[in-house]
C-alpha cells in the first residue's frame, strides 16, 4: 500500500516537478488544480497528506485549509503550505487556519521530501 | 363803560394769576407733595376742557343761532369717545404709556416701525391743520375786547391792526416757553400746564354758567318764561339734515382723538390709566354743562340784540348790553381763558412735533457726529422746542393778521377738524390691525389730506383767492368731476359732508388697500404686533417689585441660564444675607437689580431686563428693550454661526485629512498588494527552475528525453522571468515619467507588420491576422518602437487567450481628423463587463491563469498610449474580445 499524497497546485511546471520527486519516493501522487471545489476532492478522495498551494484560482488556500479544520474527517489530515507571495503575515495565517508545515517557493527539494516524511510520520503516529 | 386799559390790566393780571398757579403746581412736583392733586381725575378731567376753545364759549352759541341744535353735535362726538373709554382710549393711554410717546406724530410714526418719515408727514399736516385755528384764538380774544371797548356792539369787525392781538400772541408764546420746556423728562409732562389749564376750565365753565343764569333768570325772567321763548322762536323748527349730523357728530369725535392738544392732554399727560374712567363720566358732565344754557342764550341774543349782531358773541354782547359790566368781564374772561388754554396745549403739542421730528434730526444730521455729549444736547433740544414755540405761535399771528378774520369761527373749526380727523384711520388701523403698513399709512394720509385741502380749506378762502371761480364751476383742469365741491360729479351734498365723505373714505381705503400690497419691515411688525397686543405685555408701571412666588420662577430661569449650582448659590447667599432660612430670597428691588446684572453677563443686558421682566411683569417691555434683545440674538446668531462655520471648518478638515488618510491606506494596501503580486510572479518561475535545475543536478540515470525536457521547462521559465522583469521596469519607468520617447517617421502598416512578425514568433498558437493595407497607409510621427509594443502586446493577448478553435483578429485602421485610429478585434468570447474595469490595472488577469503573463500588459499598453498623448480602450458590442487604440498622427499634436 503506497502513501497517497494530493497536491493542489496550478502551476504546471511544479506540478511537474513535486510529482517527479514524490513519485521516485514511492508515493502515488493525485494532483488537482482548482480552489473551489478542492476540499470536496480532498475529502472524496481521503489522501494521507495534502500539499497545497495558497493562490489559487477560486478559492485561497487559507479558505480550503480552515474548512478542513472544520470538519471532523479532515480536522488532523497533514497539510503542507506552500505559498509564493513569502510574506510572514501569510505564514501567520496559515498558522492561524491550522497548518501542519509551511514552506515558501522557492523550496529545496530535500526540504520538501523531509516534511512530507515527517507529516507522513507524525500522521502514522496519530492514527 | 369799561376803558380798554383796565380790561388790558384784568388781562395781565390773569395771564399773571395762571403763571403763579403753574409756577407753584411745578414746585410742588418737584418736591413732590400735592401729589394727590396734580395725580387727581379731576385735574386731568378739567385738563381735557381744552377741546371747549373759544369756538366752543362764543361760537356754540352763533352756532345755535344760525342752525338750531346742530351745535349738540360738537359735544356728543367727544362724550361717546370718552364713554367708551374702554375701547380706544385705555389702548391709546397705555401704548403711550409703555413706549413713552410724545405726540401723535410721535405714536403715528412708532407704530409704523419708527418712520421718520411718517412723523413729518404727520408733523407738517397737523402744522398745517391747527395754525389758522390758533390765529382763530388769537382773533377771538381781539374781536372780543374789540366788542368790550365799543361796548357790546356786536357787529364790529375785528381790527387786526389792534396791538392786543400781538401781545396776547407774545404772552402766550412765553407762558409755553417757560412752562412747556422746564424739564426734558422722557414722559415729556408738564404739571404747571396741566393745573393752570384746569384752572382756567374752572373760570371759562363758572362764566358760561352765569352768563347763562343771567340770560334765564335776569333778562327772560325764569325757566319757565325762557322754555316759552324759546319754544315760540324759530331756532327749534329749523331742519336737522341728517348726514351732517352724522357727519359732525363723527368729526367731533375723530378731532377728540386726533388733535395734537388732546392728545396731549389726553394720552402723553396722563398719569393713571384709571382716570379715564373718572373723566368717562366726569368730562361728558362737563360738556353738558357748558352746553346748557347755548339755546336759551341764542334765542334770547336774537330777541333782545339788535338785527346784524354777530351772534360768536352774544356770550360777551348780551350782559354788556345790559351794562352788566362785571360779568361781562368774567364772560371775556372765560372766552380768554378757552382761547388761551388751547393756544398754549395746542402749541405745546405741534412744538414737540416739529422739534422732534423735523427740527432735531436735521440738527443730528447736520453734526454728523451724532449725539455725543447728552448735555449738550439737551441743551439743543431745549432751545429747539423755545424756538419751534415761537414759530408755531408766529405762524397763528400770522395766519391771523393775513385772513383778517374772515368766516365764521365754526366754519374755521369744522375745517380744522376734518384735517387733523384725517390722522383717524393710520392711527386706528395700527391700534387694531397688524396688518398695516407704513406705506399705508403714508400714502393714505397724503390722500386724505390732498382732498381735504382742495375741497374744504383752499374754497375756505372764497372763490379766487387760491382757487379760481373757474375751478369751482368747472373742475380743474376743466375737467368736470373734479369740481371742488362736487367730485365724481356728484352735486347737492352740504360742502362740508362732502368734504368730509370723500377725503375719509379715499383716505382709508387707499390705507387699506396699500397695506395689504405692502410688505412690512420688520421693525414695523414688531410694533404693530406690541401695539395691537398691548393689553398682553404691558401692565401698570411701576418698580421691580415680586412676590416670593415669583421668586422660584426667577430661580428656575436663573439656573436656567447661569447653571443650577451657581443660581442656587447666588439665591442662598441672598437668602442669607436678608436673614431667611432656606434658599428663597425675597424679591427685593435691590436682589432683583442684583440678578439682572448677574443675568446680562451671561445673556446680555437687554435680554437680562426683558426675561425678569417677564417673570415680574413690572415693567412693560418696551420696543427698545425687544430691538435691544433682538440685537444680541442677533451678535449671539452671528457668534454661532462663527462657530458653526469654525466646526465646519474642522470637520471640512477632518473630512480632507480623513480622505487623505483613506487615499494614504489604499496606496499603502495597493502597494502591499503589488509587492506580494510581484513575488508571486517572481517566485513562480524560480520554483520551477530551481525545482528542475536540483532534479538535474541530484538525479542519477535521467534519461537524455527528461534531461532535455526539463532544462527545456528551465529555460522557459527563466525567459519567462527576464520578460517579467522587462515589463516591471519598463512599467515602472513608464509611470514615474522618466521615459525618453524616440521620435520617428513611418507608415502605420509598416509598424503593423513588424508587430505582426514578433508576436507571431513568440505565440505558442497560430493565430491568423486580416488586416486592409490600403487603410494603413498612414504616416506616423511618434515613438514607432513604443507603439510597436502596444501592438505586440495585444496580438500576443489575441494569440493566447482567444477561446475560439482557429483564432483570428482583424486589425481596422482609420483617420479621425488628426488622430489615428487602429481596432484590433478577435473572434473570441469577448471579456466579461466585470473584469473590464480592472483589465487594465497592474496584474489583472483575466480568468485562468495562464503561465505566461503577469497581467501587465494592457498596464503597459495603457502607460505608453497616455505618453504618445493617446488612448485604448474596450470596446463593446462587436462579439469579441476588441480594443481600440487611439493616437495622434504627430507627437508634437500630444504635446499641446
Amino acid at each position: 500500500m503506497s502513501n497517497h499524497v494530493l497536491l493542489v497546485e496550478d502551476e504546471v511546471n511544479i506540478i511537474e516537478a513535486i510529482r517527479f520527486l514524490l513519485s521516485r519516493e514511492g508515493w502515488t501522487v493525485d494532483t488537482h488544480s482548482d480552489g473551489s471545489d478542492a476540499a470536496d476532492v480532498i475529502r472524496a478522495r481521503k489522501p494521507d497528506i495534502v500539499i497545497l498551494d495558497v493562490m489559487l484560482p477560486g478559492r485561497s488556500g487559507f479558505d480550503i485549509l480552515e474548512e478542513l479544520r472544520g470538519d471532523a474527517q479532515t480536522a488532523d489530515l497533514p497539510v503542507l503550505m506552500l505559498t509564493a507571495r513569502g510574506q510572514s503575515r501569510d505564514r501567520e495565517m496559515a498558522e492561524k487556519a491550522g497548518v501542519s508545515r509551511f514552506m515558501t517557493k522557492p523550496f529545496s527539494n530535500a526540504e520538501v521530501l523531509t516534511a512530507v516524511r515527517d507529516l507522513l510520520y507524525v500522521h502514522r503516529q496519530s492514527t | 363803560m369799561t376803558s380798554l386799559n383796565l380790561l388790558i390790566a384784568v388781562c395781565f393780571a390773569y395771564v399773571t394769576f395762571l403763571f403763579g398757579v403753574a409756577f407753584i403746581a411745578e414746585r410742588m412736583g418737584v418736591r413732590g407733595r400735592a401729589g394727590w392733586l396734580l395725580r387727581s381725575p379731576l385735574v386731568y378731567t378739567l385738563s381735557l376742557s381744552i377741546y371747549c376753545t373759544a369756538w366752543t364759549f362764543y361760537g356754540a352759541v352763533g352756532n345755535a343761532a344760525r342752525s338750531g341744535l346742530e351745535y349738540v353735535t360738537i359735544y356728543l362726538g367727544p362724550s361717546i369717545v370718552i364713554i367708551g373709554w374702554w375701547f380706544v382710549l385705555r389702548r391709546l393711554v397705555r401704548i403711550g404709556r409703555s413706549h413713552k410717546v410724545t405726540s401723535i406724530a410721535d405714536l403715528i410714526s412708532s407704530r409704523y416701525g419708527k418712520s421718520n418719515v411718517l412723523a413729518i408727514v404727520v408733523t407738517v399736516m397737523a402744522v398745517i391743520g391747527v395754525t389758522p385755528y390758533i390765529g382763530l384764538q388769537l382773533q377771538s380774544v381781539t374781536l372780543s375786547l374789540s366788542i368790550f371797548s365799543a361796548a357790546g356792539d356786536a357787529s364790529v369787525t375785528p381790527d387786526t391792526d389792534n396791538p392786543g392781538g400781538l401781545w396776547i400772541a407774545a404772552g402766550l408764546a412765553l407762558f409755553t416757553v417757560v412752562f412747556g420746556t422746564r424739564n426734558l423728562n422722557a414722559n415729556e409732562r408738564h404739571h404747571g400746564v396741566v393745573i393752570a389749564v384746569a384752572a382756567e376750565a374752572v373760570v371759562k365753565l363758572v362764566a358760561l354758567l352765569a352768563v347763562g343764569i343771567f340770560v334765564v333768570w335776569g333778562i327772560a325772567g325764569g325757566l319757565s318764561e325762557t322754555l316759552a321763548r324759546i319754544d315760540a322762536s324759530a331756532l327749534g323748527t329749523w331742519q336737522t339734515d341728517g348726514s351732517r349730523w352724522a357727519t359732525l357728530t363723527f368729526l367731533s369725535a375723530t378731532a377728540f382723538l386726533c388733535l395734537p392738544r388732546m392728545f396731549q392732554v389726553l394720552v402723553v399727560e396722563n398719569d393713571d390709566e384709571r382716570h379715564l374712567q373718572i373723566a368717562s363720566w366726569a368730562f361728558p358732565l362737563y360738556l353738558m354743562l357748558m352746553s346748557l344754557f347755548v339755546v336759551p342764550i341764542a334765542v334770547i341774543g336774537l330777541e333782545v340784540l339788535p338785527e346784524g349782531s354777530n351772534p360768536d358773541f352774544f356770550v360777551l354782547s348780551l350782559p354788556l348790553s345790559q351794562g352788566r359790566e362785571g360779568l361781562a368781564m368774567l364772560s371775556f374772561l372765560g372766552g380768554f381763558s378757552s382761547a388761551t388754554s388751547m393756544v398754549i396745549v395746542a402749541t405745546l403739542a405741534l412744538s414737540t412735533m416739529v422739534s422732534n421730528h423735523v427740527v432735531m434730526p436735521v440738527f443730528l444730521q447736520l453734526r454728523k457726529g451724532g449725539a455725543t455729549q447728552s448735555g449738550d444736547v439737551r441743551n439743543v433740544v431745549i432751545l429747539s422746542r423755545r424756538l419751534s414755540i415761537l414759530g408755531i405761535i408766529g405762524l397763528g399771528y400770522v395766519y391771523f393778521k393775513a385772513s383778517g378774520g374772515s368766516g365764521a369761527l365754526a366754519a374755521i373749526g369744522l375745517i380744522s377738524f376734518a384735517g387733523v380727523a384725517q390722522f383717524l384711520p393710520a392711527m386706528i388701523g395700527g391700534l387694531f390691525w397688524r396688518g398695516a403698513t407704513r406705506l399705508g399709512a403714508v400714502t393714505g394720509l397724503a390722500t386724505g389730506f390732498v382732498i381735504w385741502m382742495y375741497t374744504m380749506l383752499l374754497p375756505s378762502f372764497g372763490p379766487d383767492v387760491v382757487l379760481s371761480d373757474a375751478v369751482f364751476s368747472t373742475g380743474l383742469f376743466g375737467l368736470h368731476w373734479l369740481r371742488p365741491q362736487a367730485l365724481f360729479g356728484i352735486t347737492g351734498m352740504d360742502p362740508t359732508v362732502h368734504a368730509v365723505f370723500w377725503s375719509m373714505t379715499l383716505n382709508a381705503l387707499v390705507f387699506a388697500l396699500v397695506s395689504l400690497v405692502s410688505f412690512p419691515l420688520p421693525l414695523e411688525r414688531l410694533q404693530g404686533a406690541q401695539f395691537v397686543n398691548v393689553f398682553d405685555h404691558s401692565a401698570q408701571t411701576r418698580s421691580w417689585n415680586a412676590t416670593v412666588a415669583e421668586s422660584e420662577d426667577l430661580m428656575i430661569m436663573a439656573q436656567r441660564i447661569l447653571g443650577a449650582d451657581e443660581a442656587l448659590q447666588l439665591f442662598a447667599d441672598e437668602a442669607h444675607s436678608q436673614g431667611l432660612p432656606g434658599h428663597l430670597p425675597e424679591p427685593t428691588p435691590a436682589f432683583l437689580q442684583r440678578l439682572e446684572r448677574v443675568l446680562s453677563g451671561s445673556v446680555g443686558a437687554a435680554t437680562a431686563h426683558a426675561m425678569i421682566g417677564q417673570i415680574v411683569g413690572g415693567a412693560s417691555v418696551s420696543v427698545q428693550d425687544l430691538m435691544a434683545v433682538a440685537d444680541e440674538s442677533a451678535q449671539m446668531l452671528e457668534y454661532s454661526s462663527q462657530l458653526e462655520a469654525q466646526s465646519n471648518e474642522l470637520s471640512k478638515t477632518a473630512a480632507q485629512l480623513r480622505t487623505a488618510n483613506n487615499k494614504l491606506m489604499q496606496i499603502s494596501a495597493q502597494k502591499d498588494a503589488f509587492l506580494s503580486q510581484i513575488s508571486h510572479e517572481l517566485r513562480t518561475p524560480m520554483t520551477s527552475i530551481r525545482a528542475f535545475s536540483e532534479i538535474l543536478r541530484d538525479t542519477e540515470g535521467l534519461g537524455p528525453m527528461e534531461k532535455t525536457k526539463y532544462a527545456s521547462i528551465i529555460h522557459t521559465e527563466a525567459i519567462r522571468l527576464t520578460r517579467l522583469l522587462d515589463d516591471l521596469l519598463d512599467l515602472s519607468v513608464l509611470e514615474n515619467g522618466q521615459v525618453t520617447l524616440n521620435r520617428q517617421t513611418g507608415t502605420l502598416g509598416d509598424v503593423l507588420d513588424q508587430a505582426v512578425a514578433t508576436a507571431r514568433a513568440g505565440a505558442s498558437r497560430e493565430l491568423s491576422v486580416k488586416r486592409r493595407r490600403l487603410d494603413e497607409a498612414i504616416t506616423l510621427d511618434t515613438d514607432l518602437d513604443r507603439l510597436s509594443q502596444v501592438f505586440i502586446n495585444l496580438i500576443t493577448n489575441a494569440a493566447k487567450y482567444c477561446a475560439a478553435g482557429n483564432p483570428e483578429l482583424r486589425i481596422v485602421a482609420g483617420q479621425r481628423g488628426d488622430a489615428v485610429v487602429i481596432d484590433f478585434i478577435d473572434n473570441g468570447a469577448g471579456i466579461p463587463a466585470g473584469a473590464r474595469d480592472m483589465m487594465f490595472e497592474k496584474f489583472s488577469r483575466i480568468g485562468a491563469q495562464d503561465s505566461n503573463g503577469a497581467g501587465l500588459g494592457l498596464a503597459i499598453c495603457r502607460e505608453i498610449l497616455t505618453r504618445l498623448g493617446g488612448s485604448i480602450t474596450y470596446r463593446d458590442g462587436t462579439g469579441g474580445t476588441a480594443f481600440r487604440v487611439v493616437l495622434p498622427q504627430s507627437l508634437a499634436m500630444a504635446a499641446q
